[in-house]
């Protein structure tokens, strides 16, 4: 019988990413049997042993899946579900998860419910509740079919640290197919603070009129040990590179504070920075949409409140 | 080469978000009166990846393709000033709420019924539903490869070599024809269609199928995924503008509260 909770693992620079002990805090949480993990690539069996708060990490290491493909990580992660046989397959809605996740469930003859916020076990049947219309809505979804495969949006899941390791399980693996590859591979690199793990984060947008428009948005990042983050509009202007750009399509923010300068608050932009704990937004339109979910607001144009901004925090920095 | 790309017709998102409705006994959306559906976003830019390729290579053939009520036929036209060559539109009252596998079921039957498609391009996700996964599991269907998240698409020599774009980097991937891409926003803006393309377009030929023509039944598209519950979330912050008759007086206000909410 189809029993517990699996999660994929993900590592970053070696070590369990954040992601992994979100879903290690969802899957315990769910009650729903005992937690699994499994832990996908080439040379990672040595980092199994640091993913804890589960009973057992199936690992599937193999030459074949040094780089992420489609093919191969779907036949990995068959492999280990088959061998874990649990009732819940959980997954970050990352780069991976987002890839693989509809692939893994159709090849389990089951469905995935993609970015979900919410679970829960209900009649022994898992529920999820994700956002939808670019997170102008909320949909609750069950489950017809089992396995129940979700992705889980980072930074939606309370992580737990700590706990003991689990029993490494090695998972037999031979791969098979594997049709695409990647043949090149470029890293953006940024420099000062993880945007996704940055306590600051101060983002600008299309009012900014133009990519010298973010030198004040730069210059407060830095000050406040922040990070630069960019609306859609601003990436697809090409004004800041894409690998700054929040919200459903980019990256998920959940920072003390976010500063929102000249953006208007689109749902989908929202999406990737709700979880904020403290929203200030600085709009010249006192209508714009980020006012309502803001904490703080100046009405007015960046032009003028921005350095007056700088000027503030630095009198303040000075006097502390 | 024969493209088939999958276009959704989906509520116009450009709307202020205070005239975002839901019917929740129905589990429906309700769009503002006089606001008329548009083809989802990343779709538009699907076939402008298509076009892309036909402008390299005159032989190619492009389907646009579209599953939805009788009024999707809109999107197929749209798709075809865009220079499209014939349509496909999927109606039938079987079809009505799919879930994604239902969905991905009905639009592989009809490919696979075209019968000589090389390469399928569908959107990241559909700007309603934003699931992101029919691409993913139209490839499944077909026995085929997928690559997501395309930036650029070209075709060559049997091949289709796809930029990826990830958050944090750029992949070049390669994969073996027949092939499914799903497309993202950062491939550019969609062409628009001059009025004598959508003059065109109007006498295209647009091949209507349903279940029978797929050979489908109920039981090949029972849900996997049930809609239990869909609500508009409400927020309740209230935010508090900074009061003062210069920018340097909001600020100062601005940096006064954070320093007494301990935030810096
Ligand atoms: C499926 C889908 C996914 C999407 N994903 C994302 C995503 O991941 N991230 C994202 O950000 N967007 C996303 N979008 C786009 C989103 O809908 C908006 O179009 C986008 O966020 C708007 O960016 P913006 O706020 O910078 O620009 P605009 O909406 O143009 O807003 C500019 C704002 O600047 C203000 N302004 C102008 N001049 C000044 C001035 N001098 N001083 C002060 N204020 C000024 C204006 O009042 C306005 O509010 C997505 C859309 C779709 C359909
Ligand atoms: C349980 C459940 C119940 C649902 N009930 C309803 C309902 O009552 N009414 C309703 O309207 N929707 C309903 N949906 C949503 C519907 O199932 C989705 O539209 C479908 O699953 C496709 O997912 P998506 O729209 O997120 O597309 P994605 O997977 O995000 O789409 C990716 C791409 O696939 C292509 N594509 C997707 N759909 C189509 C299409 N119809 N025609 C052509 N190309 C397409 C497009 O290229 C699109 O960009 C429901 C979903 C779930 C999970």
């Amino acid at each position: 019988m189809a029993n517990g909770v699996l999660v994929l693992a993900e590592l970053a620079d070696g070590a369990p990413a954040p992601i992994t002990a979100e879903l290690v805090g969802a899957a315990q949480r769910l009650n729903a049997g005992p937690v699994s993990a499994m832990l996908i690539g080439s040379g990672v069996e040595g980092a199994a042993a640091r993913i804890t708060g589960v009973e057992t990490v199936y690992v599937v290491d193999n030459p074949a899946l040094a780089e992420y493909t489609n093919d191969a990580y779907t036949q990995a992660a068959v492999a280990a579900a088959q061998q874990a046989e649990p009732a819940v397959i959980l997954l970050g809605q990352t780069d991976t998860g987002r890839d693989l996740a509809p692939a893994l469930a159709y090849k389990l003859n089951t469905a995935a419910a993609m970015d979900t916020i919410a679970l829960e076990m209900k009649d022994g049947r898992l529920h999820t509740t994700r956002p939808a219309y670019g997170g102008n809505a909320r949909a609750v979804n069950s489950f017809a079919a089992a396995p129940a495969v979700a992705t889980v949006r980072p930074k939606s899941q309370d992580a737990v640290e700590g706990g003991s390791a689990g029993r490494v399980v090695k998972v037999d693996f031979a791969a098979g197919a594997v049709r695409s590859h990647v043949t090149a591979r470029t890293v953006a690199s940024s420099e000062g603070v993880r945007l996704e793990d940055a306590d600051v984060v101060v983002t600008g947008g299309r009012g900014l009129g133009g990519p010298e428009g973010f030198q004040g948005i730069e210059e407060l990042a830095h000050l406040l040990g922040g990070a630069v983050g960019a609306s859609r509009a601003v990436a697809d202007l090409g004004w800041r590179p894409v690998a700054e750009q929040v919200g459903l399509t980019g990256k998920v923010v959940s920072p003390t504070i976010y500063i929102a300068v000249a953006v208007s608050g689109a749902s989908q932009h929202m999406a990737g920075c709700s979880g904020s704990k403290n929203i200030i937004a600085i709009n010249k339109d006192p209508e714009a949409n980020i006012f309502k979910a803001a904490r703080f607001g100046i009405v007015g144009d960046y032009k003028t409140v921005l350095p007056a901004l700088i000027a503030a925090v630095k009198k303040a920095k000075a006097g502390a | 080469m024969h493209i088939v790309v999958c276009v959704k017709q989906v509520p116009d998102w450009d709307i202020p978000p205070a005239s975002f409705k839901v019917d929740e006994a129905a589990k429906k959306v309700v769009p503002p009166p006089g606001v008329a559906p548009v083809p989802s976003q990343f779709d538009a830019i699907a076939v402008e990846a298509a076009m892309r390729i036909k402008d390299a290579a005159a032989d190619t053939k492009v389907t646009i393709m579209s599953l939805g009520a009788a009024s999707a036929r809109d999107v197929i036209k749209h798709g075809l000033a865009m220079g499209g060559d014939e349509g496909v539109l999927l109606v039938d009252d079987a079809f009505n709420d799919l879930d994604s596998t239902g969905t991905a079921t009905v639009l592989s039957s009809a490919i696979k019924k075209l019968g000589d498609v090389g390469l399928v391009l569908t959107g990241r996700q559909a700007v309603d539903w934003d699931l992101g996964v029919t691409g993913t599991l139209i490839a499944e269907m077909l026995g085929a490869p997928v690559i997501t998240f395309a930036k650029s698409v070209t075709v060559a020599g049997g091949k289709v070599t796809v930029e990826r774009v990830l958050p944090d980097a750029f992949e070049t991937v390669e994969a073996p024809l027949p092939a499914v891409v799903t497309v993202s926003n950062e491939l550019g803006e969609p062409r628009y269609p001059k009025l004598q393309q959508i003059m065109a377009a109007a006498r295209k030929q647009v091949n209507q199928w349903g279940a029978a023509d797929l050979g489908l039944d109920a039981a090949a598209l029972a849900p996997r995924l049930t809609l239990e519950r869909l609500f508009v979330p409400v927020t309740d912050t209230k935010v508090e503008i900074m009061e003062g008759d210069t920018p340097e007086e909001q600020a100062d206000a601005l940096v006064r509260r954070l320093q007494e909410a301990k935030l810096i």
